[in-house]
């Protein structure tokens, strides 16, 4: 210990700190502070809360308001808004996690990324730390929509809001997944927003979070089969007309489900598709992130 | 390779594609001290000091940093060294405090502990009353010191400064320095910096200049100035170009005009002085201008740069043909 007497600014011993070596449990801690982060960043950032709300609120009022006249005749009675609404949950989340995603191109551009990257932790704690906050700030907004229900004619019982923050938590989760690992090969903002605009929003509208997936053209057939989005519109959908008290026609009319060749996917392995392909995406963009320099 | 080395670097080489950052270099440096690398931008510093830091892998070579290689056993060497880089790397979002915070959980310093560390080194570089305010609000130097602050939570052995004081200004650059003297009196730390100030490295224990990929000098700053030897002198007369013509006449001696004064490299300038007056003394020697003021200098930094790589520092980062390495070295910058 040195004690500099005659130092103005601090004449107390020097306080020595000895770093541990890595272990499991450092790895763990890496996690929950780059989660954390991630957390304290979302709450600083008030602005970012509200506009995130903007897209989802207008889609489901102003569109789902507005088309009610043009849609009631096939709708069997049921609101339009009631009808899209478990889109809509799957819609804030993914914008939400698409911009949890980015903060890793923004920390690259101010920096901050190299301090991650040069402390003693592996690189996959922090992208898993970034996807688990990026999925928690989802879910917050995704309790916000949820939170609305009732305005929309979804009654509020406990086995649909768990069951829908699971699944909006879980596709937070593969689209923060997916976000990092095309963030970590792009280190532009505006490039990083315009390739996610061109994949995303296609993505979107395609699931089926607009309309029914049945009686599509063909090619719209096959675009929704394979677009990953449609596997997590529709367990939302199943779970939210569950909980709605409406006919048979209206149900088989407006939740046909997801058929391959006449066969509907039970919802547990739709919600299976999701989870791994979230699981996929992670190992990408760890894979990809330990490989830079 | 002994321990009692804070950094050991043996032929280490760093190669981009076809072209070749840094050309195998050796070099140690003593536990205490501090080591600055001098050179113009592109001259292959920052590669040097990324590759020290485990942030890139050499090409061929090898160095330890705290007696650890920096390849085999990259954990041990971060745990042991702090960082700053020359691109500010704090998180604007967060205050001073969680950024230290976040630093010192990510390197695992015990929790009992960070309180009093943060208040100590945020002390020592005059952050401590601002430690809850937001980063993005801080001025260029405020940041570059709680980066300093940062790099030292968690008590490394080697602190690495890349470029600590550029783009300061020079008030900012020398409490930066007062920080860093200061430093290592009291933490007993090895200093590794970069800097292309002539001034600064004068500050170090021991420099080495590079150039192009090379390690062209190392030693003490003055010791490497008495290797170039003569000192500059420069003089002020009426006519300058008589005088210049009249200092080769009579002395031999080649002068150049440089910023409106007569100037020349001389050994032992100040015992040549009188000769030269006894010389240009109008009584005795009317048709030579006058001389109206004298000055002599040792030999900067400045001269040894130049008697080592044949230009200024200044001229060495305008040369054209060096224009490539530092096309270069942005076009890394770009891929962090």
């Amino acid at each position: 210990m040195t004690a500099v007497a005659d130092t103005p600014l601090d004449p107390t011993d020097v306080v020595r700190v000895q770093v541990p070596h890595r272990s499991a449990r450092s790895e763990l801690r890496a996690i929950k502070i780059v989660w954390r982060r991630e957390l304290i960043r979302f709450l600083n950032d008030r602005m970012r809360i509200v506009t995130s709300l903007v897209q989802p609120f207008l889609f489901l009022f102003v569109l789902g308001g507005g088309l009610q006249r043009l849609a009631s005749a096939g709708t069997h009675g049921v609101d339009l808004k009631t009808f899209i609404y478990p889109g809509i949950l799957c819609m804030t989340v993914m914008f939400t996690a698409m911009f949890s995603a980015a903060s890793i191109v923004w920390d690259r551009e101010f920096g901050f990324l190299r301090e991650m990257m040069v402390a003693p932790v592996r690189r996959s704690s922090i992208v898993i730390g970034k996807c688990l906050g990026g999925a928690t700030v989802a879910g917050a907004q995704g309790v916000i929509v949820l939170a609305i229900a009732g305005l929309v004619g979804v009654p509020y019982a406990p086995g649909l809001i768990l069951g829908a923050l699971g699944l909006q938590l879980l596709l937070a989760f593969a689209i923060t997944a997916f976000g990092l690992s095309v963030a970590i090969r792009i280190k532009q903002m505006q490039s990083f927003m315009g390739v996610m605009q061109m994949i995303v929003m296609p993505m979107y509208f395609i699931s089926g979070a607009l309309f029914p997936s049945s009686g599509l053209p063909t090619w719209l057939t096959v675009l929704n089969r394979i677009d990953p989005l449609a596997y997590a519109v529709d367990p939302m959908r199943r779970l939210v007309f569950g909980h709605l008290n409406i006919s048979a026609a209206a149900r088989h009319a407006l939740d046909p489900g997801i058929t391959w060749w006449g066969w509907r996917m039970p919802a547990l392995l739709e919600v299976g598709v999701v989870l791994g392909l979230g699981l996929a995406l992670l190992s990408v963009a760890i894979w990809e992130f330990s490989a830079t320099e | 390779m002994s321990d009692s080395q804070a950094i050991t670097v043996r032929s280490l080489r760093k190669q981009f594609g076809d072209f070749e950052a840094v050309k195998g270099v050796s070099f140690e440096v003593g536990t205490g001290e501090v080591f600055g690398f001098l050179g113009p931008n592109g001259a292959g510093k920052s590669t040097t000091i990324n590759m020290l830091c485990t942030l890139l892998t050499p090409t061929s070579g090898e160095a330890r940093v705290a007696g650890h290689d920096v390849v085999r056993e990259r954990d041990d060497v971060r745990r042991n060294i702090g960082l700053v880089f020359q691109d500010p790397t704090l998180d604007g979002y967060l205050t001073a405090a969680q950024n230290l915070k976040l630093h010192a959980e990510l390197y695992g310093v015990p929790p009992a502990l960070v309180a009093p560390r943060m208040e100590q080194v945020l002390t020592m570089v005059g952050l401590w009353d601002r430690k809850d305010g937001q980063v993005l609000s801080f001025s260029g130097g405020m940041r570059r010191r709680l980066e300093i602050a940062r790099g030292l939570m968690h008590s490394p052995r080697v602190l690495f400064l890349d470029e600590p004081t550029i783009g300061l200004d020079p008030q900012t650059r020398r409490s930066i320095w007062d920080y860093i003297r200061q430093l290592q009196e009291r933490e007993e730390i090895t200093i590794f910096m970069t800097t292309h100030y002539m001034d600064e490295a004068e500050w170090c224990d021991r420099i080495a200049i590079m150039d192009q990929g090379q390690i062209v000098a190392l030693d003490t700053p003055e010791r490497l100035k008495a290797g170039v030897g003569a000192d500059r002198v420069t003089i002020q007369t009426a006519d300058n170009d008589s005088a210049i013509a009249a200092l080769h006449a009579r002395f031999g001696i080649e002068a150049q005009v440089s910023e409106g004064a007569v100037s020349f490299r001389i050994e032992a300038g100040e015992q040549f002085v009188p000769r030269l007056f006894a010389e240009f003394d109008p009584t005795r020697n009317p048709d030579l201008p006058a001389i109206s003021g004298v000055s002599v200098s040792r030999p900067t930094l400045d001269d040894v740069f130049m008697s080592f790589t044949g230009s200024t520092i200044r001229d060495a980062e305008e040369d054209p043909s060096k224009l490539r390495n530092r096309v270069m070295m942005q076009m890394m910058g770009g891929r962090r």
